[in-house]
């Protein structure tokens, strides 16, 4: 899968990938009233990795069922939708209008985008006003509903329970951690928005661990992403415990990474004989 | 037009003044239309505290040897390890991105403005002028007569106006001391460069009513239009400078001129 705010609507990547070819992308982070986002600088590269303050930078809802949609509808491809709101009522609101829109298989629940002063991520750190929201969209959604975890968090499963118990199909873990950059030339902190979320290989080992402790703490399937690269870091989180795994900031440096770790995972499966990739989801517990 | 990610092979690292570089590089499968204004990814291989790729304009375009040259100037790890090229190496861009700059009609005076690294679109962009049978102007600013950079190459395609902040060369100031540009008609005025210059060029426009577009380098992670990161706010909001630009005409940017 493409991971949300990284790879558009997806039309932006097709000069380089055959996007039927993928599991499923999560298109950019909707709200229901159009968000110009944070100031620029919203970016700064750092060791490994990037941060990042976009902030929900989008159209809004009205604009995503109008001209958005109609072109997703098209794609041989799963599209799901993440999700974001100020309030509980936000979410709801969005909810139910994604829910009649045929082509839309499932949502992707964002409780914890780091970047707006809202919302996001104050939903997803703290346990009640998680299963308040997670509770609220499942009553309004009929179809798959996926949360996104925030890593910003003592304990993740204790979301991830959270999200089971309220009746999610699945979690996809990590978003971002919260992270800044100064510089020392100017003597300002790198991003308009002081802090931002940290991504790319710089997070991996703390995502894999996330991962790892959430797929033995809940029955239903956990997405795994945070600083995947290539095939190899997707078998990680695979054997960690990941059911899926999503690509992220990888895109924006070779945006081929979501097909060349399908190729990668399928050369080491029939490499070391496994019928199927279920074969090796979770086995570092097993060995 | 569609964009490409692909191999290419350097056929030259030509150092300029200090440190800059001229880094060309020929594509094998035939390169795409490239227009003035465009610009590429590169991926900065053997850099590891380099991450993302590094947005590059195109300096210059052949397409009978098939190559494109890059201007470079080493402002970091990445771009270091880039200067160190060598002919022979591969590197990877996707390209062509971006947009284009507003090519003017048979008969217009045009005059493009730039200074160190940003001018380096200006050299291209001046051939495809005079490709169209239009004569540019240069106008050009350096901080002093060592950093002055191909001057011969933009003087095969047209008049050149120097300046150097010290006086070294040419009138001393900045390119909009240049008598030329404050006192001749000028129908269209392009210009890439330090935003103070840009900002100061496109003053001038607005004051005397010319056509003006510049060239941003705003901080960009993917230049595809996916990540959001290069915003510009314009008067249709933030918009991506890595699709929507890099090349925006004055009058739509937020500047406070």
């Amino acid at each position: 899968m493409l991971a949300s705010g990284t790879c558009g609507y997806g039309a932006e990547l097709e000069d380089f990938i055959d996007l039927s070819k993928l599991g499923a992308i999560v298109v950019k982070g909707t709200t229901l009233e159009p968000r110009e986002g944070n100031a620029y600088p919203r970016m700064a590269e750092t060791a490994s990795g990037m941060l990042n303050a976009v902030g929900l930078q989008n159209k809004g809802i009205e604009y995503f069922e109008k001209h958005i949609y109609p072109l997703l509808a098209e794609y041989d491809t799963h599209v799901i939708v993440n999700v974001n709101g100020n309030t509980v009522e936000d979410y709801i609101e969005l909810a139910r209008r994604i829910d009649r829109l045929a082509a839309i298989p499932a949502i992707e629940l964002n409780i914890s985008c780091p970047n707006v002063k809202q919302g996001g991520m104050i939903f997803g750190t703290n346990p009640a006003s998680a299963r308040e929201v997670i509770s609220a969209v499942r009553n309004a959604y009929s179809k798959t509903l996926i949360v996104k975890l925030s890593p910003n968090v003592t304990d993740i499963t204790e979301f991830a329970r959270i999200s089971e118990e309220e009746g999610a199909e699945a979690v996809s873990l990590v978003n971002t951690l919260l992270g800044m950059a100064v510089d020392t030339n100017t003597m300002k902190p790198k991003l308009s928005t002081v802090t931002g979320g940290l991504s790319g290989p710089a997070i991996k080992p703390v995502a894999l661990r996330m991962v790892w402790q959430t797929a033995r703490a809940v029955n239903i399937p956990v997405i795994g992403m945070g600083g995947i690269m290539n095939g190899v870091d997707a078998l990680e989180f695979l054997m960690a415990g990941a059911t899926g795994v999503q690509i992220g900031t990888a895109t924006f440096i070779e945006p081929r990474t979501a097909l060349n770790t399908l190729t990668s995972i399928n050369s080491f499966l029939t490499e070391r004989k496994f019928d199927s990739v279920t074969n090796i989801i979770g086995i570092i517990n097993r060995i | 037009m569609s964009k490409r990610i692909e191999d290419l092979t350097v056929t030259e690292n030509r150092r300029l003044a200090q440190s800059f570089f001229v880094v060309t590089v020929s594509s094998s499968a035939g390169l795409p239309e490239i227009l003035p204004g465009q610009f590429v990814q590169v991926l900065v291989a053997e850099s590891p505290s380099t991450f993302l790729r590094r947005p590059l304009s195109v300096h210059d375009v052949d397409y009978r040897s098939n190559t494109i040259s890059l201007l470079i100037q080493v402002a970091g790890a990445g771009t270091e390890r880039l200067s160190r090229l060598r002919r022979g190496d591969t590197i990877n861009l996707i390209y062509p991105l971006g947009n284009a700059f507003t090519m003017p009609a048979l008969g217009e005076k045009v005059l493009l403005a730039g200074g160190g690294c940003g001018m380096a679109p200006l050299l291209y962009l001046g051939r495809k002028m005079k490709e169209l049978g239009v004569e540019p102007q240069f106008a050009l600013g350096f901080r002093n007569r060592s950093r002055i950079l191909e001057h011969e190459q933009f003087r095969e395609l047209g008049t050149v106006h120097l300046a150097t902040e010290d006086g070294s060369e040419g009138h001393k100031g900045f390119v909009t001391d240049i008598q030329a540009f404050r006192e001749s008609h000028w129908d269209k005025v392009y210009c890439c460069g330090p935003e103070p210059m840009m900002k100061a060029v496109a003053s001038l426009c607005l004051q005397r009513d010319i056509f003006c577009e510049v060239s941003l380098e705003n901080l960009m992670a993917c230049g595809m239009g996916i990540c959001l990161c290069c915003i510009v706010p314009t008067t249709s909001g933030n918009l991506c400078s890595c699709t929507d630009g890099p090349v925006f005409n004055i009058r739509n940017l937020q500047w406070q001129t």
